[in-house]
């Protein structure tokens, strides 16, 4: 599903964010990639839905190079594509409902479909109360299912997460990555960030590691080791 | 079509919700077509007043008393027919005696003294030209005519006299081409400046929206998808102001009429203004709607690239 060929990343002649990153994710994998604050991680997540370009090599999404894709065509692949940052990145004056509903708007759903999908998925995140309140009126936590809700409700194929973690507390972190793991569960291949050693430890899932912009460990059942 | 109406509802929310950033483009909008709405009022006094003065300027032609009329009828069909002439009004001899005898009522001796002779006055043209400019052209025709009546065999010229004032009229010209020459230049350099000012709010009332610019991005709506609710807070925008600059054109054309009370030539802007309030609404709607869709269109181009 995702495929990284040799691919290299340097911002305006600084050191290498990524050198010579080679990888591939099948359909439904759940993979987490791990490494400390500038190893790349958010790099190589900002490569898969083409918010920057690659210095050097490939990366492919379904056999399309995402990064040869013309401009007016890089939405479609972004819709295809569930995203979750860590600072939420919530329309500031849209209210939960309308932040889900304006990303069902602009894939270009019918209105009957949104009236349906969006209490739906906003339920299944556990904020069947908070559908007309602002982002500034609802807690981290509550934010960040908000994001996730709005990543999911366009049934995407791949769901990446960058640091979706970073900014909650233990207790709504388990819950956060609970909802990862069903939405796994329920065949949607997973990609996340993270330096919480805990939440990978508790995963054993596939894990990959990045150290200065070198991948350095890739394993099937991997736990937090730097 | 769906879209369509799912961005000009985003617009009008997005506009309700961001009301305090709304006001500052209604604000500088309002400036603007109220500099527009009042420079084209002004350049229709200016224009008014000017064609009044120009219309004060004309040749009197008074003609010998002794010709007789069919020769006056010939020399007026002839001025009008020059495509310099507007018009030419003629005054008979005997008119002429009345106006300066209604003049002079009062001087007993003047009275007495014209008792005794014959009307001394000719007949009198007053010549008003197409444009103050021609009155050279026009005088030297009648000088040409009067050389040619004598050079045709009479003893004596058609002409008596030709009045015709050519410094001032020349100094005139100056001043009616330079307040036309300065009136244009400010209204340009106005209108230019609030395009500027205008443009520069509205770039930094999406400057503020930039990172939810990047993130619609993100999570995949298309530029024309993102750019059309700035569109449509432009329009609205552009719409309002258009209405507040009609009202607040109202009490300053009655400010205008009170302190050109005296201005020879003036029209009543007011009474103009109310007669022509659909036109001057429609072109202040249309600029502030083309106006806010440029400036938001332009602004937001940067944004897009994400």
């Amino acid at each position: 599903m995702i495929k990284f060929d040799n691919v290299s990343k340097i911002y305006f002649d600084k050191l290498p964010a990524l050198r010579d990153v080679s990888f591939k994710i099948e359909p439904g994998e759940f993979v987490s990639i791990v490494g400390h604050s500038g190893a790349g991680k958010s790099t190589l997540l900002k490569l898969i839905i083409a918010e920057i370009m690659p210095t050097n090599g490939q990366v492919y999404f379904e056999d399309v190079d995402v990064h040869s894709l013309k401009h007016r065509y890089v939405p479609e692949l972004r819709r295809r594509i569930g995203s979750v940052f860590q600072d939420f990145k919530l329309l500031p004056n849209k209210t939960a409902y309308e932040n889900i509903a304006f990303t069902m708007e602009a894939a270009g759903r019918p209105e009957d479909e949104i009236d349906v999908d969006v209490p739906h998925i906003l339920d299944l995140v556990g904020l069947d109360d908070k559908y007309y309140h602002f982002p500034f009126e609802l807690s981290g936590g509550e934010r960040q299912r908000v994001a996730i809700a709005r990543a999911l409700v366009n049934q995407p194929d791949l769901l990446i997460a960058d640091e979706p973690t970073g900014n909650l507390d233990p207790l709504t972190t388990h819950e956060i990555m609970e909802i990862f793991k069903k939405i796994n569960e329920i065949g949607t291949t997973v990609i996340l960030t993270t330096h919480n050693k805990g939440v990978i430890d508790k995963l054993s899932k596939r894990v990959i590691t990045l150290d200065k912009g070198h991948l350095v460990r890739d394993d099937k059942e991997g736990r937090y080791v730097i | 079509m769906i879209k369509l109406k799912r961005v000009i509802k985003s617009g009008l929310t997005n506009f309700w919700r961001n009301s305090a950033v709304a006001m500052a483009s209604i604000l500088v909008l309002t400036t603007t077509l109220f500099v527009v709405g009042a420079l084209i009022l002004g350049s229709i006094f200016l224009e008014s007043t000017l064609t009044g003065i120009k219309d004060r300027v004309d040749i009197s032609v008074t003609l010998e008393p002794a010709i007789n009329l069919t020769l006056v009828e010939d020399l007026k069909l002839e001025l009008e027919a020059l495509p310099e002439v507007k018009t030419v009004i003629y005054t008979s001899p005997d008119e002429e005696l009345a106006t300066f005898k209604e003049r002079h009522s009062d001087n007993p001796l003047l009275m007495q003294s014209l008792e005794e002779v014959d009307n001394p006055f000719g007949a009198r043209l007053a010549i008003l030209a197409t444009d103050p400019s021609q009155y050279d052209a026009v005088t030297t025709f009648l000088n040409n005519y009067d050389q040619r009546s004598t050079a045709g065999g009479s003893n004596f010229g058609v002409i008596d006299q030709i009045s015709y004032k050519k410094d001032v009229v020349d100094k005139l010209l100056a001043i009616i081409d330079t307040s036309e020459t300065i009136g244009l230049t400010i209204s340009v350099l106005l209108i230019l400046l609030s395009i500027l000012v205008t443009f520069n709010t509205i770039a930094l009332t999406i400057y503020i929206s930039r990172e939810e610019i990047s993130v619609m991005r993100l999570v995949g709506a298309d530029n024309p998808y993102i750019r059309g609710p700035f569109i449509v807070e432009g329009i609205t925008a552009g719409v309002i102001a258009s209405v507040i600059s009609m009202f607040l054109l109202y009490p300053a054309t009655l400010w205008i009429r009170s302190v050109t009370a005296g201005v020879y030539g003036g029209i009543d802007l007011v009474s103009y203004y109310v007669s022509h309030f659909p036109v001057i609404f429609v072109i202040l709607l249309v600029s502030g709607i083309i106006l806010g869709t440029v400036s938001s269109v332009l602004a937001i181009g940067r944004y897009l690239k994400v």
